[in-house]
């Protein structure tokens, strides 16, 4: 009974934020309610005991994807008033759109039921079980090359950010090493060979 | 009781509302991709709830796979837009024009 209230107020709360993301004047607003999304996913997931998953989402995607997205909105110095335009015009069909979808969805979910047997609830784990050890168990073993995959899709990802986002600003004063160490005497110092002079 | 019905549906609304977004704000880049992540949002509880209801954990390794790919999605798309708003001073979707598509 306390799942059920639980998981219907997190719900609600989930489905405001997410409306909320989308239809708020201000990109921050935006960010910050995606943020209020995500805690709130987090909790859902608690509720079927995907801890590791969970915690992820908060430490991961709120305190870096979404702090990222919080820098640039901020210092990005935006027209909104220009950007919404087209905004009522545009309401309508994105209303339809997502309507269909919701319908389409309640129909093969809950009057169709998957085909599957969705009716009963979740299984309750052995004593001892611990999410995290059994995520880690996998991931390290049957999965241990897309993990290493993963690994280097972020490393791609640093690369092309800091590759992107470099820029030399002209007249800058910075000392180039390569430079410096490949200078030779006979580049810099020109011996001159001529004939003596006498003072008069 | 709550079944694996309520979470597919819950995941199911959260991705029209995401659709529904990606209406509305068509000239904003940053909020597509605020978007894009409602959405992913959206797939990660369908892993998650199958995961769990059916007892499988290999759902959830795929979200951890997913999420890589989102952050990592998120990073290169801000590091254009951050390029992007450098050399136009606007993130209008309908002043990018320059490859003529």
């Amino acid at each position: 009974m306390l799942v059920t209230i639980l998981f219907y107020s997190f719900a609600a709360v989930l489905i405001g934020a997410a409306l909320g993301v989308i239809l708020s004047r201000n990109p921050v607003h935006s960010v910050l309610f995606l943020v209020l999304c995500f805690f709130n996913a987090a909790v859902l997931w608690l509720l079927i005991e995907a801890e590791f998953l969970a915690l992820v989402l908060v430490l991961v995607y709120v305190g870096a994807v979404m702090v990222l997205f919080l820098f640039v909105v901020m210092m990005l110095d935006i027209n909104i008033e220009k950007l919404r335009e087209g905004f009522a015009r545009n309401a309508p069909l994105g209303v339809l759109i997502a309507l269909i979808v919701i319908v389409e969805l309640y129909y093969v979910l809950w009057v169709r039921r998957l085909g599957i047997e969705v009716t009963g609830g979740t299984a309750p784990l052995p004593e001892n079980y611990s999410n995290t050890a059994q995520i880690g168990a996998v991931l390290y073993t049957e999965y241990v090359y897309p993990f290493q995959l993963a690994a280097i899709v972020l490393l791609i990802a640093i690369i092309a950010a800091i590759a992107l986002t470099m820029r030399k600003r002209p007249g800058q004063k910075v000392q180039d090493v390569a430079h410096q160490v490949s200078v030779r005497a006979k580049d810099r110092v020109r011996i001159v060979k001529m004939a003596t002079e006498r003072e008069p | 009781m709550i079944t694996l019905t309520h979470y597919l549906m819950l995941a199911g609304i959260l991705f029209a509302i995401a659709v529904a977004g990606i209406f509305l704000n068509r000239k904003n880049v940053i909020l597509l991709l605020m978007c894009i992540e409602l959405m992913l949002l959206a797939v990660n509880f369908n892993f998650v709830a199958f995961s769990r209801f059916r007892g499988l954990l290999d759902g959830q390794i795929f979200v951890f796979f997913i999420l890589t790919v989102a952050a990592a999605e998120a990073a290169i798309g801000l590091a254009i837009l951050v390029v992007l708003f450098r050399q136009r001073q606007s993130i209008n979707v309908e002043e990018l024009d320059a490859m003529k598509g």
